[in-house]
């Protein structure tokens, strides 16, 4: 019993010991944005905080187009995520609830693009917009984040799962499908919903390689992408870099940290280990 | 009479539902693709229209030095990260799982954290960290190499560099994957084996590891995926230098259709990199599928 006390001690110390060191980086960075640039370089500059300065926050808020960013991160984001979770729900509510021609096939096909690498689709893609005329618009970065499978793929399975007694009342009142999905199959599933949506949410915010190849303008650029463009306005300003990447990296990792549960349940459910 | 209209108007409805996923992705997934392919038969530039030229693209593209460099590299990263990210994340779901309460969900949510952030704010702090002047992980090159490591312009270091950087990005959800897996084997298993005097050792290799197989070939197959389609952290770190090698497949497209004009090649190479990345999945997929009836 003795041996197990202290087996646990070593487990626990061992644990916060290697986790220290997993997210060093990120206390680095923090250390580093809150010194003065001379401070950053200078000799004996060691791990132990030893300035408070708050300047190069300014400079990144006030000299960069960060808060432009954030808002056209935002806007992007919430639209991508309305509309793949609402436009996913629909689907998947047909694919599980409904007969119609074509169902097995498109199921088929949702599932056979999961496994389509977009990132291939990228050149064509581009042309599209182009031919559309919406590069270096919000449209822009939207429409090819817009199909999310997995999004239906959990949503069916959920939706086959609610029983069948459930939809008589809502049949027997005379309610069509709309009202089955939006009363009955939507109420019931809202853990599921928030999850998917924190996630959609998530990988939106920080989606690099599309958003990165259609903005070519500073003013339409999200954080991902802006982040990038510091080093050239910067240059090799440290404090302020990481002021920046900081900054842009707060409002998920304050999303995760107020939604770990969720964050951790969707990401366990999504992927197909937990059902 | 009212059967027939009543199924008329469910197909009717159906189709509403169904309409917004499906007009998306006819013109975002399904359009692109099929453009993709007939690009890849002419010698179009980025924007504009080339002339059909056969297989031309192709025949370049296996005359190409940068082509098998590129390849050389996909696979040698795909080294780098699949195999040792599923060790590192097993180990690390191991020991969370055996700790308890509040310190299980601190450590968790610290080893997850790096997974969510943006990939350039992950490649901004490890330029600092590896700053070849004044980064904090110098000190370790010096101690082992004897002098400072400029990791980015070092053609050995710099694909193991990206490969950890990757590793540390990524891994929370491999370690997610894995603790939802270890929750998932009863205690039985273990109580059992226990009473009849198994080792540690013995209890990983006989009841842990089985049983937790098939999460382990989902970590592993799509990590495998995942690497393939590497771009953003070899574009933000190095660029695909020094002297092309860390240039992959993802790169020389995004070389030759946006920096080079060159629509129609870029294509084609996409196209070898789609058809690469499908056939990869739906192996994949059979062989859970056949690992799966196993059991």
């Amino acid at each position: 019993m003795k041996t197990r006390k202290l087996e646990n001690w070593v487990l626990g110390i061992g644990s916060l010991l290697a986790a220290a060191i997993w997210v060093f980086p990120l206390y680095w960075a923090f250390i580093t944005s809150i010194r003065t640039e001379e401070r950053v370089v200078s000799e004996g500059a060691g791990v132990i905080p030893d300035e408070f300065n708050l300047s190069s926050y300014l400079a990144a808020i006030f000299d960069t187009k960060l808060l432009t960013w954030y808002w056209n991160s935002i806007g992007t984001s919430v639209i991508i995520t309305l509309v793949v979770i609402v436009s996913g729900m629909m689907c998947a509510y047909a694919i599980s609830q409904m007969r119609f021609p074509g169902r097995r096939l498109l199921y088929g096909v949702v599932l056979a693009s999961f496994m389509v690498p977009s990132q291939a689709l990228v050149v064509t893609q581009f042309i599209l917009m182009n031919d559309m005329g919406l590069i270096n618009t919000w449209a822009g970065i939207i429409l090819p984040q817009l199909i999310v499978p997995v999004v239906i793929i959990v949503y069916k399975q959920f939706f086959d799962a609610v029983p069948k007694e459930m939809r008589e009342a809502v049949v027997l009142d005379g309610g069509g499908d709309y009202t089955l999905l939006f009363k009955i199959y939507l109420p019931l599933n809202w853990g599921i919903t928030t999850a998917l949506a924190i996630i959609t949410f998530i990988s939106a915010w920080n989606q690099f390689f599309w958003p990165f190849l259609v903005i070519t303008t500073e003013n339409q650029m999200t954080i991902p992408v802006g982040i990038t463009q510091v080093n050239d306005a910067f240059g090799v300003y440290y404090a302020r870099l990481m002021s920046v990447a900081l900054l842009g990296a707060m409002p998920v990792a304050i999303a995760y940290l107020v939604f770990q549960k969720k964050v951790t349940e969707a990401v366990m459910i999504s992927s197909g280990v937990k059902g | 009479m009212a059967m027939i209209t009543n199924r008329r108007r469910e197909v009717a409805v159906a189709m509403t539902l169904i309409a917004p996923f499906v007009l998306t992705f006819v013109l975002v997934f399904l359009y692109p693709t099929i453009r993709m392919i007939e690009l890849s038969f002419t010698d179009a530039p980025l924007i504009g229209t080339g002339e059909w030229v056969g297989l031309a693209n192709f025949k370049r593209l296996l005359t190409d030095n940068l082509f098998y460099t590129s390849l050389k590299n996909n696979g040698y990263f795909v080294l780098l990260t699949v195999v040792p990210t599923t060790a590192l994340a097993l180990a690390i779901a191991m020991m969370i799982t055996r700790l308890k309460g509040p310190l299980q969900a601190l450590i968790l949510a610290l080893f997850f954290l790096p997974y969510i952030l943006p990939v350039s704010v992950v490649t901004q702090i490890w330029t600092w960290m590896l700053d070849f002047q004044f980064g904090v992980l110098q000190p370790v090159f010096a101690f082992f190499t004897g002098k400072p490591v400029p990791v980015f312009k070092n053609p050995y270091w710099v694909m193991p560099t990206v490969a950890t950087v990757t590793i540390w990005w990524t891994n929370g959800f491999n370690v997610l994957l894995f603790i939802a897996g270890l929750r998932n084997i009863s205690s039985d298993y273990y109580e059992a084996a226990a009473l009849d005097g198994a080792t540690r050792w013995q209890l990983f290799t006989k009841v842990t590891w089985p049983l937790l197989w098939p999460v382990t070939a989902l970590v592993l197959t799509l990590q495998l995926i995942l690497q393939l389609k590497i771009f953003d952290q070899i574009y933000l770190l190095s660029s695909g230098g020094p002297f092309n090698s860390s240039y992959v497949l993802l790169l020389m497209v995004y070389r030759e259709a946006f920096q080079l004009n060159h629509g129609g090649y870029a294509s084609a190479i996409a196209l070898v990199l789609f058809v690469l990345i499908v056939v990869v999945s739906v192996l994949q997929f059979q062989l859970l599928r056949a690992g799966g009836n196993k059991q």
